[in-house]
């Protein structure tokens, strides 16, 4: 029996390559740039396997070739592909879920820690050869240890920042739309409303999914509810953010650092925060570390396979 | 009792906080800068204030000519730090004047800057900001400019003391597991189940990454030398928030060149401030400018601590961080 035919949007792990070339007759684009003429690129294929920045609106959805039986993506994030269209097509789709929780916890605590202790100018001082020596006034920071850390969304992401953030002797609170069990918070001090949330965030990490609810949350009127001197990290989506008045904030020092790993407009971010000292930024890389990558590829390829074998995987979501 | 306050030299630059409680508490002068007193300065100084107490901070090499060239008045000397490497306490303890550190304040926020480069190192934190700087602007392929993963991975940790077990209890946040060599081994409590090498070359081959919390001087020199770095698994990372004294350079840039090693995070080094700029053209390193404790918090509390010592000292009492012991009567 033949292998099935899968299409590749885009250049992936060679780890993952060879493996769905193990799997599939797989058609690959050695290329890291968006996929245009998906349609036509396509024919005879029965998946598609494409990554976050692919746009997959209704129109290139409605234009798939009928043998496309199953799309994945490369990603946990889903918001490049429009799920309706895919659904009244009746093809099905699956993504990562899960593998990169601990990668993106790991990147947030990064930013917290890099934000907070100002490693960019530390590595900027110290490259270009002007270091005069240390200095206990120089380049001081603020302390994580024992600090409160706002979490807003405590998914599987927000839940394993906590769990890092405990080893600092962090005391965490979270913001969501309903309470966590007892084994799920771990100690945590759950807030349903803004008002009680941000006035303890002494550092505030961003870990909701984005999308219209959620779209400029952390918005001129909430940073100034912040404690002064705050510390803001988003490895999340980088709609959560309104950059002009987290810019604002980040030039009069209302708040003190930030760390950014994903942007509005991503990769054409806000150029207001290039020039700023008191950030660090990440081009969002929240889940690239080889294991991770290369278990988002292993997750993504059974899944394909599952539907096209007539299984239903775990990572199907619709 | 003495109605006078008891007379100061504050040699360093330091933060607000700590210049007025010094000023508060002491009949003080505070140093002028742009920097901090030299040897010179400080013994013209304090010979002026007839200085009982002296706070400095370890850019003041205070050898066994500088002590001697000291004021009788002076009694204590206070360093804001933990490392004494700077001083010649048997000197000072031969002329009588008492010296005090800066132990225990520090120990939480030096652990904070180990794992804040542990994490930078291994995920390529600086590197990726200067892509950021850069622009960015171009679609970063899914196998590309990828770091290691932290999380379930093993540590080694190079000197368990203080600092070394604050930096393991943050590990253990990550799920690492916990491999340590010290002089001794710890007792359970402390030990917090980490696994423990007498022999610190046998354990390497375990480290996929590498923290170092040990003292400098000669017992340590070199102990990261080309043969331990050789001993580790390959792309493991290197950390280093203690002494640049403990790490050979030539090995450590040859072993960042050949991809022995993935990363290191270094926030010191063999020598400082003119630090062997090769480490600045590479990018799989994260550097820091020596400020494991660099925080407002920290640096106020070991300034504090400094002066609680030399107020002890002054009014008759033992010191509290004594760096030599006061013979028994």
């Amino acid at each position: 029996m033949p292998k099935l035919v899968l299409f590749v949007t885009r250049r992936l792990p060679a780890s993952i390559e060879a493996l769905a070339e193990q799997q599939f007759e797989a058609r690959l684009t050695p290329s890291d740039v968006a996929i245009t003429g998906l349609a036509a690129k396509a024919a005879g294929a029965d998946a598609v396997l494409c990554c976050p920045g692919d746009m997959l609106d209704e129109k290139t959805i409605a234009a798939l070739p009928d043998s496309v039986k199953v799309i994945g993506t490369f990603s946990v994030g889903y918001d490049h592909i429009d799920v309706a269209a895919v659904k009244a097509r009746g093809i099905r789709l699956c993504n990562t879920p899960d593998v990169l929780s601990v990668a993106t916890a790991e990147c947030a605590m990064l930013l917290i820690l890099a934000a907070a202790r100002r490693a960019g100018e530390g590595e900027r001082l110290i490259r270009s050869g002007h270091w005069q020596g240390w200095a206990p006034t120089q380049l001081l920071g603020t302390q994580v240890s024992g600090r409160r850390l706002g979490i807003f969304g405590m998914g599987r992401i927000g839940r394993e920042i906590a769990r890092m953030a405990l080893g600092f002797g962090m005391e965490i609170h979270y913001r969501d739309m309903t309470r966590l069990p007892p084994d799920l918070e771990q100690g945590a001090i759950f807030h349903d409303n803004d008002d009680s949330f941000l006035p303890i965030c002494q550092v505030l990490s961003l870990n909701a999914p984005g999308g219209e609810g959620t779209r400029h949350w952390l918005n001129k009127e909430r940073i100034s509810m912040l404690p002064p001197g705050a510390v803001v990290v988003n490895a999340a989506r980088g709609t959560l953010i309104d950059d002009a008045a987290l810019i604002d904030a980040l030039r009069n020092g209302q708040i003190a650092a930030a760390g950014l790993d994903v942007y509005n407009g991503e990769p054409r971010l806000d150029p207001g925060y290039l020039t700023l000292e008191n950030i660090v930024l990440l081009p969002h890389l929240g889940s690239a570390t080889t294991e991770t990558r290369d278990a988002m590829g292993r997750i993504v390829l059974a899944g394909i396979g599952a539907v096209l074998a007539g299984e239903t995987p775990s990572n199907l979501l619709t | 009792l003495r109605l006078s306050k008891p007379r100061l030299l504050l040699a360093y630059l330091t933060t607000a906080n700590v210049i007025a409680r010094a000023c508060a508490e002491f009949d003080a002068i505070v140093t002028a800068g742009p920097g901090d007193m030299t040897v010179a300065e400080v013994t013209r100084a304090a010979a002026a204030h007839r200085a009982e107490a002296i706070l400095f901070t370890n850019t003041l090499p205070l050898t066994a000519a500088a002590i001697a060239g000291l004021p009788d008045t002076v009694r204590v000397g206070a360093t804001s730090s933990v490392g004494y490497d700077h001083i010649d306490v048997a000197a000072a303890k031969a002329r009588g004047v008492m010296m005090t550190n800066t132990p225990g304040v520090l120990d939480e926020c030096t652990a904070d800057h180990a794992m804040m480069l542990l994490l930078s190192a291994a995920r390529r934190g600086a590197e990726y900001d200067r892509i950021m700087r850069k622009g960015w602007r171009y679609r970063i392929g899914q196998g590309d400019l990828l770091g290691v993963r932290v999380t379930g991975k093993r540590v080694g940790i190079l000197g368990m003391g203080r600092i070394g077990r604050a930096f393991a209890q943050r590990a253990r946040g990550f799920d690492m597991k916990i491999l340590y060599h010290g002089r001794s081994r710890l007792p359970a409590d402390l030990e917090q189940g980490a696994e423990y090498y007498a022999d610190f070359h046998a354990m390497l081959p375990h480290c996929d990454f590498l923290s170092i919390h040990a003292p400098g001087g000669a017992a340590t020199e070199r102990l990261i030398d080309a043969r331990a770095l050789s001993l580790l698994p390959n792309g493991a990372v290197l950390v280093n928030v203690a002494r640049g004294s403990l790490v050979d350079e030539e090995a450590l840039l040859a072993a960042l060149t050949s991809g022995k090693l993935f990363a290191a995070g270094l926030d010191v080094f063999r020598s400082e401030p003119d630090f062997d700029m090769r480490f600045a053209a590479l990018e799989n390193v994260v550097l820091s400018p020596h400020v494991g404790s660099g925080s407002v918090e920290t640096r106020d509390a070991m300034g504090f601590r400094a002066l609680d010592n030399i107020a002890a000292v002054l009014s008759g009492r033992p010191a509290i961080d004594p760096l030599w012991a006061i013979d028994p009567l």
